[in-house]
Parts: structure tokens; C-alpha cells; sequence
């Protein structure tokens, strides 16, 4: 259903740049494609439905702007209709900025932008807190869940200990993340502290891969800012709430198996790695999600794009019918990931809250 | 790894930063406590009614098991008084007859008895009469005869043999 939709919004999208590109070649419409699924990828400053070619041969966009927060000698904020999708340059308070590739820079009233030989833009860059595309729909996640699960948690309330409502619907994933991810990972005595998190986390990513995948889909969770964010916070509750034995296994491994002056040559090999391997492990999980998220959006776009690069009643029916099998496996990946990123988190905090003497028995690490 | 830190956005990272813990914070609040503690308390909550229930389940056995003791016993007893009124109905008809026979075997013996009385009385009466009879016969036959002397004695020796032999 969602996939229909999107394929007809899409559908719009790509009919206008086949009417821009009926006269130039293959190559040029290939790479057309190629940019506006690239395009799709990245964060947005303002909401784009869809967008549609007037009659008179304007390019109208559907959707609606998001503030820009710059920080540049004070706060600037603006809407980001000033930038007119990039076409115009926007002012405020006798600042100009212009967007380059999806970038704000800093210009003068004439939008000039200087390019060094690798066509990369050399103008100053603001600081830049923009409330963009993936903001807003990380914020409306937010309230979503915030609305859901307290609904949940008051149901419990009212029917005295049984939910009731839509939210009855995630109370088996709540128990299932608490069964099988929490306990037997983190362990009976301790999994209590970790269960906002990785509810929470699950969730929120859940959402996010599901919401990828409409047609206003933002490609929020393969967004590496986003990854990047989600596993510092796995990495900083994993250091915090290291126990003793989990530090003393990072930089005394071998325990008291040898005498402290055959450690020295070992430990200058072996703490560098388990150093290294405390942040190798979150560096991982924000790697996975970036990497397979963004990797669905472009099989889809590139599936979708085929369509109409075969114009033909055999080739684009068979790309509708791959596009739409393969829609289907990225329903199950964008749970998937969730598990995936929920359940490592699970068994790093478990490490970290380990207390049992392991190192003991299996001294060589 | 260009094009990734080329990706990375300040801007969306410190939103996502702000707005996930903000998220955290107040979903471990207002969700997740609740909604764990609810569950929690439910799965005790059917914890408890299960044992309660097995208790229920033994004591109904244990119940069932006196009940069975208790209509045997019932039943035993009732057996035994049966019995019991059985022997005492025996032996109040066997003593009854008894004493029907006692009774009557009296009642035979004093009819008997009275019968025996009768007759005896009935012989001495006739006897009498046979008596008073014969000494009337007498009288006449002793006037007509014992106008001789012999006769009379002879007469009287007669008599007395035929009472002796009488």
C-alpha cells in the first residue's frame, strides 16, 4: 500500500525530469537519476512532497519550508523558503547565504560561490543548527512515541493492569525486548536500569526505518549525524556504567596469571586493542545502520528509476514487480536493524555490567 | 570516509542528540516505569492466582479424599446398624414365639388341667349317683331280701367283693 504511494509520488517526481531530458541523451538521464536518487538520500531543509512541472515549464514544489538556524555572528534564523529550493539567495539581517549541493555558504547579495578544481565550494560555511527535513521528522517520531506509549502505560490504569488501545499492539515487542533481549544479555539483577534505553531505542529506530520507507519517507536512520548519535549514547552508557571487573578486563586482562614485569611487553599490544575495541564496537553499530538503511534507499530508488528508464510493457513491470519484493524486505530490515542495534547494545551493556570473575577462566583473552 | 564526514551534518546530529535523550528522559518517566511495573504486576498478579490455584486444586483433592473417607465410614455404620436391627428383629420374633409357645402350652396344660378336674368331678359325681343308686337298689333289694338272715349276710359278703373288685 505505502509502496503504491510512493511510487506514484515518485512517479511525478521522475516524470518531470523525463519531460526536462527528452531531448538530451541516455547518459544525461542516467545521471539525472543517479543525482536525484543521491538527492533523496541526504537531508532537506525544507519538506518536499513532491514536486511537478507547471504548464508554463516552472518547476512547483509541494511541501512546505523549515526553519534555518545558523549560527553566524549571533543567531540567524530564517525560513527556508527565502532559498526558493535553492534557486534564489536568502537574506537576513544583511547576511546572504545560498545552498550548494544541499549546503548553506555564506555569499554576498549576488549568490556568488567560488569552486576549487575539485568542484567543491570554497565560500565560508556557517555553523549551521538548521531544523532540517530529518529534525522535523525526528521530532515528530518523538511525539508519536511519547503519545503512543504513555497512552499505553495510562491504559494499564484505567483497566486495572491491562492495556487497552492502539498501543496494546507493541506490548508483546515491550515484553519480547525485556525477555529476550534484556535478561539474557544483561543479566536478572541488572537489566532494570537498561530498559528505557533500549525500549526506547528500538522503537525509535523501528519507527524511523518504517517511516523511510513511505513516500515523504526521509532517509533519516541512514543518516550517519543521526547513527553517529545514537551510538555515542550506547557508547557513553556502556563506559558509565562499567563495573570494576569491566575496566580491570580492558587493562589488566591476564589478571594475576603473570607476574607484572611479563606483562609489560604484552600489555603494550593488548591494551591498545581493547582500547581500540571499545570504541571499534559502537563505531560498528552506527556503521550497520547507516550502511543498510542507505543501501535499501538506493536499491528502491535505483529499482523505481528502472521504470522509467525502460519505458517498455515488459521491463518496467518487472522492475515494479522487483521494486515491490524488494519493499517488502526492507519492511523486514527496518525491524531488523532495530533488533539488530537494540540487541548489540544489550550485549555490550552486559559486558560492561558483567561482575562474575570470567577473566579468570580464559585468561588469554 | 570523505564522503561520510562530508555527510555528517552538526546540525542534524545535535537535534537528534537533543531530542532523542529528551525523548529517553521522559518516555523512562512516563511510559516505560509504568508500563514495566504494570506488566510486572500482572505477571505476578497471574503468578499468584496459578499457585492459588494449585492450592485450590490440592485442597479440593484433599476434601474429595475426607469426603470418601467419610461416606465410607457412613456407609460401614449404616451396614452395622442394619445388621444389628436385623439380629435385634430375629431375636424379638424368635422370643416372641417363645413366649407364644409358653403360653399356650399353659393354656393347654391348664385346660388340661381343668378338664382333668371336670372329669374327676364329673366320676365322683356319677359315682356318687351310681353310689346313691345302688344303695337305692339296695335298700329295695336288701327289704325284699333280707327277710332271711343268710341271704342278708350272704348278700353283704357278695357286695363287699364286688366293691373290692370295683
Amino acid at each position: 500500500m505505502l509502496f503504491v504511494i510512493a511510487f506514484s509520488a515518485n512517479a511525478q517526481h521522475e516524470e518531470a525530469h523525463v519531460e526536462e531530458t527528452k531531448l538530451s541523451t541516455q547518459d544525461t538521464e542516467k545521471l539525472e537519476r543517479k543525482e536525484y536518487i543521491k538527492h533523496h538520500l541526504l537531508d532537506s531543509y525544507s519538506f518536499n512532497l513532491f514536486s511537478y512541472e507547471k504548464d508554463n515549464g516552472e518547476t512547483a514544489h509541494v511541501g512546505f519550508p523549515l526553519p534555518i538556524i545558523l549560527i553566524d555572528g549571533g543567531l540567524q534564523v530564517f525560513s527556508s523558503s527565502k532559498f526558493h529550493h535553492g534557486e534564489t539567495v536568502a537574506e537576513n539581517n544583511g547576511n546572504f547565504y545560498k545552498l550548494d549541493h544541499n549546503k548553506i555558504y555564506k555569499t554576498d547579495a549576488a549568490g556568488t560561490i567560488e569552486y576549487d578544481e575539485h568542484h567543491h565550494a570554497t565560500n565560508e560555511k556557517p555553523l549551521d543548527f538548521s531544523f532540517t527535513k530529518g529534525a522535523f521528522m525526528i521530532l515528530l517520531t518523538c511525539i508519536l512515541m511519547f503519545w503512543l506509549f504513555t497512552s499505553l502505560a495510562k491504559s494499564y490504569v484505567k483497566n486495572g493492569g491491562i492495556s487497552k488501545g492502539f498501543g496494546r499492539l507493541f506490548e508483546p515487542i515491550v515484553l519480547y525486548i525485556r525477555d529476550d533481549i534484556a535478561i539474557p544479555n544483561i543479566g536478572e539483577k541488572k537489566y532494570k536500569k537498561y530498559m528505557p534505553y533500549l525500549l526506547t531505542i528500538f522503537f525509535f529506530i523501528w519507527f524511523l526505518n518504517m517511516f523511510g520507507l513511505t513516500p515523504f519517507g526521509v532517509n533519516v536512520t541512514g543518516n550517519i549525524a543521526v547513527t553517529v548519535a545514537l551510538a555515542l549514547l550506547t557508547f557513553l552508557i556502556t563506559n558509565f556504567t562499567g563495573t570494576k571487573d569491566y575496566w580491570k578486563h580492558i587493562f589488566d586482562p591476564l589478571g594475576d596469571t603473570l607476574p607484572w614485569f611479563g606483562k609489560i611487553p604484552l600489555y603494550i599490544i593488548l591494551i591498545p586493542i581493547e582500547l581500540l575495541g571499545i570504541v571499534i564496537k559502537p563505531f560498528s553499530l552506527l556503521i550497520r545502520l547507516y550502511a543498510n538503511m542507505q543501501a535499501g534507499h538506493i536499491v528502491l530508488g535505483s529499482l523505481i528509476g528502472l521504470m522509467f528508464f525502460f519505458k517498455s510493457w515488459l521491463g518496467s513491470p518487472m522492475s515494479f514487480g522487483l521494486a515491490f519484493a524488494i519493499s517488502l524486505i526492507e519492511v523486514l530490515v527496518a525491524l531488523l536493524q532495530a533488533y539488530i542495534f537494540t540487541m548489540l547494545s544489550a550485549l555490550y551493556f552486559g559486558f560492561a555490567s558483567e561482575e562474575h570473575e570470567h577473566h579468570e577462566e580464559s585468561p588469554a583473552h | 570516509m570523505e564522503k561520510l564526514l562530508n555527510e555528517f551534518s552538526l546540525g542534524l546530529f545535535f537535534w537528534q542528540s537533543v531530542l532523542f535523550i529528551c525523548l529517553l528522559l521522559l518516555l523512562r518517566k512516563f511510559a516505560w516505569k509504568p508500563i514495566l511495573n504494570a506488566v510486572n504486576e500482572r505477571e505476578e498478579g497471574i503468578k499468584d492466582a496459578l499457585a492459588s490455584a494449585e492450592a485450590a486444586r490440592k485442597e479440593m483433592q484433599n476434601l474429595n479424599a475426607d469426603n470418601e473417607r467419610i461416606l465410607k465410614e457412613a456407609r460401614a455404620q449404616r451396614d452395622s446398624l442394619l445388621k444389628e436391627a436385623r439380629e435385634m428383629k430375629e431375636n424379638i420374633i424368635s422370643e416372641a414365639k417363645g413366649e407364644a409357645q409358653a403360653q399356650a402350652n399353659k393354656v393347654v396344660e391348664q385346660a388340661q388341667a381343668t378338664i382333668q378336674a371336670e372329669k374327676q368331678a364329673a366320676i365322683t359325681d356319677l359315682k356318687n349317683q351310681v353310689a346313691e343308686l345302688s344303695v337305692g337298689i339296695a335298700e329295695k333289694v336288701v327289704r325284699g331280701e333280707l327277710a332271711d338272715k343268710n341271704k342278708q349276710i350272704k348278700l353283704v359278703e357278695e357286695l363287699l367283693k364286688e366293691v373290692t373288685i370295683s
